[in-house]
């Protein structure tokens, strides 16, 4: 039966269809239109992950290619199409999107008050263009998912933000705009050399382009995956996104979009430009390092919890970089699954933030302290997930950073080395934000006041935590599923090594 | 059929309207400005069916080669009639008496028609008839708020100005005869085969300022932000985009059918008109509050947008003009339904800081207003992302590669003021006195279809194209 349906473009079109009957069919006073709006918002979300599960049993873990795939005609006169299709690492990513979604839309239940219609219909936009993102498999159709997803984030940013929203909300867009463009320009190249547009064409292997031109085209992707990542240096329109999106922004933000950057990385950089990526590896992998050490020093002086998560992004994204860099089968593994686990923690840790802030609307971490006693479901909670981000052994942190870390090593020593400083920096900020909020006596009056959290908090952070604990302890369901894609990766690379083995060993 | 109609069948839309804007010229000298709704009405009607006769008039050559009707022609006619057509529409908004003239509709038919018969011209003598017919209409129509000061400044500057590119352009045009030896396109490339003269490259040279004096090309653009902000706004549309994709047919079918063969030559001119077109109309429309203004300097750079394909000078690069132009005429009629829209109690109002609020109360219009001017700004999947990608494409494949880094990232400096109009409507709070009046049925259409046909270009973008390379293949 499913072999049939186009099932990743019911997936897609789903989330549109629901915000398309919000924004013609909520009628009424602005009470009843929220209302409505929120529950078919949620319904929408629900069913489009319930149905995306589906990709989770259907899919064949032995098949290295892609599955569920469609094809059909577009853009002929330049061998443009609609194709879309999942492998074993795009399938995780989609799934990780249609969980957030929903927990997102929970989340501003009764956070968002002002224009709660726009907001549902922006965060169903949002997730089908995600979807999209993440199984095109055409130069072009990637194109146009990864930028649309910009317009609705633009508006999530700039409508429902803090108090410095423009700013924040035309300084992510053209910093991610800028990059783009420069991709753009490399998709153009390949999509006239090589005469197609079609992903599991182009991903097949040698392109016949000269080491120099593979390098030009690979720092055009680099421009815009980096930025999206998002990499040291590029990485300053994060904190400020981060701090001035609504809770449920945040989440999507650190969830999904920043696994764009990295998906990205795999999905073209490394098999289209394997010699440039080979080259670039040692470059990349320095920037990782810095990320990792410098964003972590400059978290450990945040006074504002969002941004301090923010900064704690840029450096677990620095595993991600520095895994998929070391181009050995442990690093990109590993990477694949610190992006799939700092999606869950970093969204939950938003999420704990938010809790309070719905509460005292502040961030301030010097405005908390003591609140262990007030709340102490959510002092459990808010320690999962900060052991989580830790990388404590039996969470899911732990085994993305320790993979990651492992890969490095075999590919650099040193490199690997420095790497590792960042788990005691990643500690130390991570565990004096946690004490500095929930220990600590409680000294002032508001504080005492707060409610723990409600049935419907609860509910948003179950799966969170189930998920984080179930990717800690048995990692293996997650890791078999991309395991076979992740192999086919890397042929061009062991081939390599192999090649330079034997060169060696002549010698 | 005897010669002469064959010739006629080939000239059969610019025919029905010449005489048709006749017989609404006598209607309105005998009825007055009273009918003034019914004239416009018809007129717009009229240039419909114009788009129609477009397609299915014969193709071939007519009165000597000194006209041709072929695909290139037919894109170019329907996309100006069209445009016309929506324009003068407009015009129904039109409130005061003073606007509301029966001249305006009948002057809109003969600027059509003017255009028309540029993107048909098969010789220099049929060009300039064309360009003349069109210029001296639109002079009028900027200028039809005779008692307004700003208005006539800038009725009085088009004038002037376009008067002197006329020259210009005349005294190019004498020059290629001279040292050509005809004044026919066949003419003229024969003339140029093998080694072209000194003379022959002034020659061009001044064609093309003059040219790019039409699609207001930096650094030939000045007349550009005065004339669109002092002209009525219909007025303003029509000159924003039916006038622009004439003028800009023109252009290419100068450059590549007479002068293909230099192509060397004019293509240096071409890439720095883009460049400068591109970077100045980024640059200069942050600092408008204007927004008449803002997009006049934001029509200067997408002309460089377009350019790009022209100094491609491939078959791909006109297709993809052809597209960039189609899909910039659907916007920016959206765009001035928009501004048109734009009036509080009656009076007009056009500073962008009007549009604070928009979504909180207007949700429709300000929906309609996100999807034009991300397009604008090329964000896909929205329409004008295709015709910057089909563009650039062509330009990358030429070997320009370093053109299209500097047409992108002067698109994203173009982002940041198409995205200021964004954050205006929808991140700004609501003034005290509240959104605009009513748009009126008329206005809602406009920018209601232009916004959706945005939208939904994704679906039909291979149809466009197909139809765009059908059209660009009339020079291969």
């Amino acid at each position: 039966m499913m072999e049939n349906l186009p099932f990743l473009s019911i997936l897609i079109a789903l989330p549109l269809i629901g915000a398309l009957a919000i924004l013609l069919l909520a009628r009424g006073d602005d009470e009843t239109v929220a209302r409505n709006a929120k529950q078919v918002a949620l319904a929408n979300s629900v069913v489009v992950f319930l149905l995306s599960l589906l990709l989770w049993t259907g899919f064949d873990r032995q098949d290295p290619g892609f599955q569920f795939t469609e094809e059909y005609t577009w853009l002929a006169q330049y061998n443009i199409a609609y194709r879309v299709g999942v492998d074993g690492i795009s399938v995780l990513f989609v799934l990780l999107s249609t969980l957030l979604t929903p927990l997102c839309i929970l989340s501003a239940w009764s956070a968002v008050k002002t224009r709660v219609k726009e907001y549902m219909v922006a965060f169903l936009v949002l997730e089908a263009l995600m979807i999209g993102t993440f199984v095109a498999l055409d130069l072009v159709l990637f194109y146009v998912f990864f930028e649309a997803v910009l317009i609705p984030m633009f508006l999530i940013i700039g409508v429902w933000g803090g108090p410095r929203r423009v700013y924040s909300a035309f300084k992510f867009f053209l910093y991610t705009l800028v990059g783009s463009v420069l991709m753009l320009v490399a998709i153009m190249t390949l999509l006239f050399t090589q005469g197609t547009a079609d992903i599991t064409v182009l991903i097949e292997g040698d392109l016949g382009f000269a080491l120099n031109l593979q390098i030009w085209l690979w720092l055009a992707f680099f421009a815009s995956f980096a930025v999206k990542m998002p990499m040291w240096p590029v990485h300053t329109w994060l904190p400020d996104a981060h701090v001035e999106a609504p809770t449920a922004g945040s989440v999507i933000l650190a969830g999904v979009l920043l696994k764009m950057g990295g998906y990205g990385f795999l999905r073209f950089s490394l098999p289209m430009l394997p010699e440039a990526s080979e080259a670039m590896s040692l470059f990349v992998q320095i920037l990782s390092i810095i990320a990792i050490v410098y964003t972590s020093i400059v978290a450990l002086a945040q006074e504002d919890m969002k941004k301090l998560i923010a900064y704690s992004s840029v450096a677990h994204m620095g595993y991600v970089t520095l895994g998929i860099f070391s181009l050995n089968g442990l690093g990109v593994n590993g990477a694949i699954f610190q992006m799939l686990s700092h999606g869950v923690i970093s969204a939950a840790l938003f999420l704990i933030v938010g809790v309070v802030y719905d509460r005292l609307h502040t961030r301030m971490i010097s405005r908390y302290g003591g609140i262990v006693e007030t709340m102490p479901r959510y002092a459990i909670v808010f320690m999962a997930f900060m052991m989580a981000s830790v990388g404590l052994p039996g969470t899911a942190g732990f085994v993305g950073e320790f993979m990651t870390l492992f890969g490095a090593f075999q590919d650099r020593m040193w490199i690997g080395t420095l790497a590792a400083s960042g788990i005691v920096l990643g500690a130390t900020y991570m565990l004096l934000l946690y004490r500095r909020v929930v220990f600590g006596k409680l000294e002032k009056d508001d504080l005492r006041a707060l409610l723990d959290m409600t049935p419907r908090e609860i509910i948003i952070f179950a799966p969170l935590v189930i998920l984080v604990i179930w990717m800690g302890v048995w990692p293996m369901p997650f890791l078999d599923i991309m395991a076979s894609s992740v192999d086919a990766l890397l042929v061009p690379f062991v081939e390599a090594d192999a090649a330079g083995a034997a060169v060696a060993a002549s010698q | 059929m005897s010669a002469f109609s064959a010739d006629l069948a080939v000239i059969l839309p610019e025919l029905v309207l010449a005489v048709m804007g006749m017989v609404l010229l006598l209607w309105g000298a005998f009825r007055g400005n009273r009918d003034f709704g019914v004239i416009t009405v018809a007129a717009a009607l009229l240039m419909f069916a114009a788009a129609a006769l477009a397609i299915v008039a014969p193709t071939g050559n007519g009165f000597n080669s000194l006209f041709v009707n072929d695909a290139f022609a037919r894109f170019s006619k329907v996309v100006i009639f069209a445009g016309s057509g929506v324009a003068t529409l407009m015009a129904l908004t039109f409130s005061a008496d003073t606007f509301r003239r029966f001249e305006m509709p009948v002057l809109m038919v003969y600027a059509a028609t003017g255009l028309s018969v540029m993107v048909s011209s098969q010789d220099l003598m049929t060009v300039y008839l064309g360009i003349e017919l069109s210029s001296l209409s639109a002079y009028v129509l900027a200028a039809l708020r005779r008692d307004n000061l700003r208005a006539s400044e800038a009725g009085l500057k088009y004038f002037v100005l376009g008067a002197l590119s006329s020259g210009i352009l005349l005294y190019g045009m004498s020059l290629v005869y001279g040292y050509a030896g005809g004044t026919g396109f066949e003419a003229v490339a024969a003339g140029i085969a093998g080694e072209p003269s000194f003379g022959l490259i002034i020659g061009l040279v001044f064609l093309m300022a003059g040219l790019a004096f039409k699609i207001s090309a930096a650094p030939f653009h000045m007349w550009t932000p005065d004339v669109y902000q002092g002209a009525p706004t219909p007025v303003t549309a029509f000159l924003a985009t039916a006038s622009k994709m004439g003028a800009f047919a023109l252009v290419i079918r100068v450059m590549l059918e007479p002068f293909a063969d230099i192509a060397d030559s004019w293509r240096q001119i071409v890439i720095l008109l883009a460049v400068v077109s591109m970077v100045w109309g980024s640059l200069a429309a942050i600092w408008q509050s204007n927004i008449k203004r803002l997009m006049a300097y934001s029509s200067i750079g997408h002309m460089g947008f377009a350019l790009v394909g022209v100094a491609a000078g491939s078959e791909a690069g006109v297709a993809g003009c052809l597209v960039y132009l189609a899909t910039y005429v659907i916007m920016n009629l959206g765009a001035f339904a928009l501004i048109l829209s734009m009036k509080r109690s009656g009076e007009p109002v056009e500073a962008i800081s009007d549009l604070a609020g928009l979504s909180q109360e207007r949700l429709p219009m300000a929906l309609a207003l996100l999807v034009i001017f991300f397009s604008m700004a090329g964000i896909p999947p929205l329409a004008g992302f295709f015709g910057k990608f089909l563009v650039f494409t062509a330009a990358v494949e030429a070997g320009f590669w370093w053109l299209a880094v500097i047409g992108l990232l002067t698109s994203v400096i173009s982002a940041f003021y198409y995205i200021r109009i964004i954050k205006v409507s929808f991140f700004d709070d609501l003034p005290e006195e509240g959104t605009f009046d009513d748009a009126g049925f008329t206005l809602r259409a406009v920018y209601g279809l232009s916004a959706l046909s945005v939208l939904l270009f994704i679906v039909v973008v291979s149809f466009v194209v197909g139809w765009a390379n059908t059209a660009a293949g009339v020079f291969a």
